[in-house]
């Protein structure tokens, strides 16, 4: 089985962003660049697939600019086999990359395609259930476990009342929640060995997919900012506070 | 042109967040209709017929749509897009699982997560974990909006739509429901709280959880978590309050033993009175809280049942 993971070069989680004074974006000059974090959890549950010889081959795949090369080469040291890069210095909305994903999906005819079930700048959570959707393919999105059973896959996913449990027929599109897996930390030789391993250029011409912007982005602002509270001195005087001055109990 | 909301339910009741949705696209143009699809639903149909501002209800009630697994649901409101500008869904775990498969089906964007709507085609969303506010436009024929129902006060109930049965749609048959493990609660549902009591990694177990549930039973409270409490086992995945957990608003947060990352803010910044006990007088929760406590949560927290109690609660 070949499984093929898309991941995203995103600010880093720990980071606090900036919205640019202009109110056209949020600042990423100098700002520190990581993978996604589901897409990490994405790669490691390809790479178990892997290491449990389920998969076969992991295929990673980024649609972005040429810096994306560093997360693909991530994806590499945890464990992937071979990259590509679809280079572009656009801004991809979610329905334009998965019209993307699909060209590279139609060439690598891969199995499954796991990914993150959300990316931290944008928080969309569309692209896997886009992709399944343009490819006919069902769904198991938000996976906190997943487990093949035959033809098809067993899917577990997080959702608001709990944990559900479907069962998918493959090919399948998974998305990634926090639970699925801990992602590992590359170890130095794998670094060194992902170094070597292919990544394949190309353009988003490549694929004759119409992934041009539609959303017109009028303005990004600030969030509206708290006042500061007090610090309340002891119990007595918080179960005060909220009674008396708050009025919330 | 018209808008179709698909309602959230189990079947039984309609669920607050599409109430408070109803609100949301009420103001996305055209008239209202909502979907209610699901198995043995008539009932729900009929509590969506009350809600302000909608003009018809259709009621899809096959077996196939009894958990809203993301294929058959998204067929059937394929079938039914034409005639609306815009279908929108709350952001619930079924509604970003479907949304995004219906909007692709139909070659439409889709606006997640939307907090107001400006005009119909208009929205303002939050992006990176809700440190900034996308406001976005489309001009397109048709989209798709996942609306943040906690951004919405809820639609009255004063309506009297009629209600019309559709026929199923064929179930492209690639999915199943097999079993589901959902957690038990007699406390208000977390995302429709008045008040919620939360309590991370500091709570050190899921034994010290009962602590908590004492004050949320005194406060009528739902009780929520950080992501570090559900990841170490303390409580069920279904607690995670944040950015890519449960998104809440309510008139009162009490946050204990959380240190306030951004994405733990990110879902609950918009409560209307943060109230943060931490041991730490740094942690960043205490940038967002009204009232803050230092102080060791295992005194802290006996002590706020001991004077709730004093106050008659
Ligand atoms: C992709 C991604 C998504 C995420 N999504 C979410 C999300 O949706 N929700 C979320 O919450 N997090 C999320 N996180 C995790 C987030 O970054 C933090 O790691 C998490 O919120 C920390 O939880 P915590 O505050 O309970 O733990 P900690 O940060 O460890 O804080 C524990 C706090 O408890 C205090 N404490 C300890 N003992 C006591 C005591 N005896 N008395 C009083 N105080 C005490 C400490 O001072 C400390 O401030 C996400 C992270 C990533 C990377």
């Amino acid at each position: 089985m070949k499984i093929l993971v898309p991941v995203k070069r995103v600010v880093d989680y720990n980071v606090k962003i900036r919205v640019k004074p202009d109110q056209t974006g949020v600042d990423l000059a100098n700002v520190k660049m990581s993978m996604n974090p589901f897409c990490e959890i994405a790669i490691e549950e390809a790479v178990r697939l892997q290491e449990a010889g389920t998969a076969t081959e992991v295929v990673v795949v980024s649609v972005g600019p040429t810096q994306a090369q560093e997360t693909i080469r991530t994806a590499l040291a945890m464990g992937a086999d071979r990259g590509i890069l679809v280079q572009t210095d656009d801004e991809m909305e979610p329905l334009g990359l998965a019209k993307i994903l699909k060209g590279v999906v139609e060439e690598e005819k891969p199995d499954m395609v796991i990914l993150g079930k959300q990316a931290i700048d944008g928080d969309n959570n569309q692209t896997g259930q886009m992709l399944a959707a343009l490819l006919g393919w069902s769904q198991g999105t938000f996976a906190s476990e997943i487990s093949l059973d035959g033809d098809s896959l067993n899917v577990t996913r997080e959702i608001d009342g709990g944990l559900q449990t479907i069962k998918l027929a493959m090919p399948a599109i998974v998305t990634a929640d926090l639970r699925l897996n801990e992602p590992r930390y590359a170890s130095l030789p794998n670094i060194m060995k992902a170094k070597k391993k292919p990544i394949d250029e190309k353009t988003v011409a490549d694929y004759s997919a119409d992934a041009a912007p539609r959303l017109e982005i009028v303005k990004v602002t600030e969030p509206p900012v708290r006042e500061a509270g007090i610090v309340v001195e002891s119990v007595n005087e918080l179960v005060d506070k909220l009674k008396n001055e708050a009025g919330v109990i | 042109m018209n808008t179709l909301l698909i309602a959230e339910h189990n079947n039984q009741n309609l669920s607050e967040s599409t109430v408070k949705s109803a609100t949301a696209a009420a103001q996305m143009g055209g008239e209202l209709h909502v979907l209610v699809a699901g198995a043995g639903c008539a009932g729900v149909a009929d509590e969506a017929a009350k809600l302000d501002g909608v003009a018809k209800v259709l009621l899809a009630d096959d077996a196939q749509y009894e958990k809203h697994l993301a294929e058959p649901m998204s067929a059937l409101v394929v079938g039914l897009a034409d005639g609306y500008a815009t279908i929108a869904t709350p952001a619930s775990t079924n509604g970003k699982n479907f949304m995004p498969r219906i909007a692709a089906l139909l070659d439409c964007s889709q606006i997640s997560d939307v907090t107001a709507v400006l005009d119909a085609n208009t929205f303002e969303r939050p992006i990176y974990a809700g440190n900034a506010i996308q406001t976005v436009r489309v001009s397109e024929a048709k989209k798709a909006v996942t609306i943040r129902p906690t951004a919405f006060a809820a639609a009255a109930l004063t309506g009297s739509a009629g209600v019309d049965a559709i026929g199923a749609s064929d179930n492209p048959g690639v999915s199943e429901f097999v079993s589901e493990e959902l957690t038990k609660s007699d406390r208000p549902e977390l995302t429709g709280a008045k008040v919620v009591v939360s309590g991370g990694r500091g709570m050190q177990s899921g034994e010290n959880f009962p602590m908590l549930e004492k004050i949320a039973d005194k406060l009528g409270a739902a009780v929520g978590a950080s992501r570090a409490a559900v990841d170490a086992g303390f409580v069920p995945n279904d607690y995670q309050v944040g950015q890519t957990g449960k998104v809440v608003a309510p008139e009162l947060y009490i946050a204990v033993g959380i240190s306030g990352a951004i994405q733990h803010l990110a879902g609950m910044k918009d409560s209307k009175v943060i109230v943060a006990i931490n041991k730490d007088e740094e942690a960043p929760i205490f940038q967002v809280a009204d009232y803050g406590l230092v102080a060791d949560l295992f005194t802290a927290v006996p002590e706020l049942e001991e004077e709730l109690g004093k106050v008659g609660l």
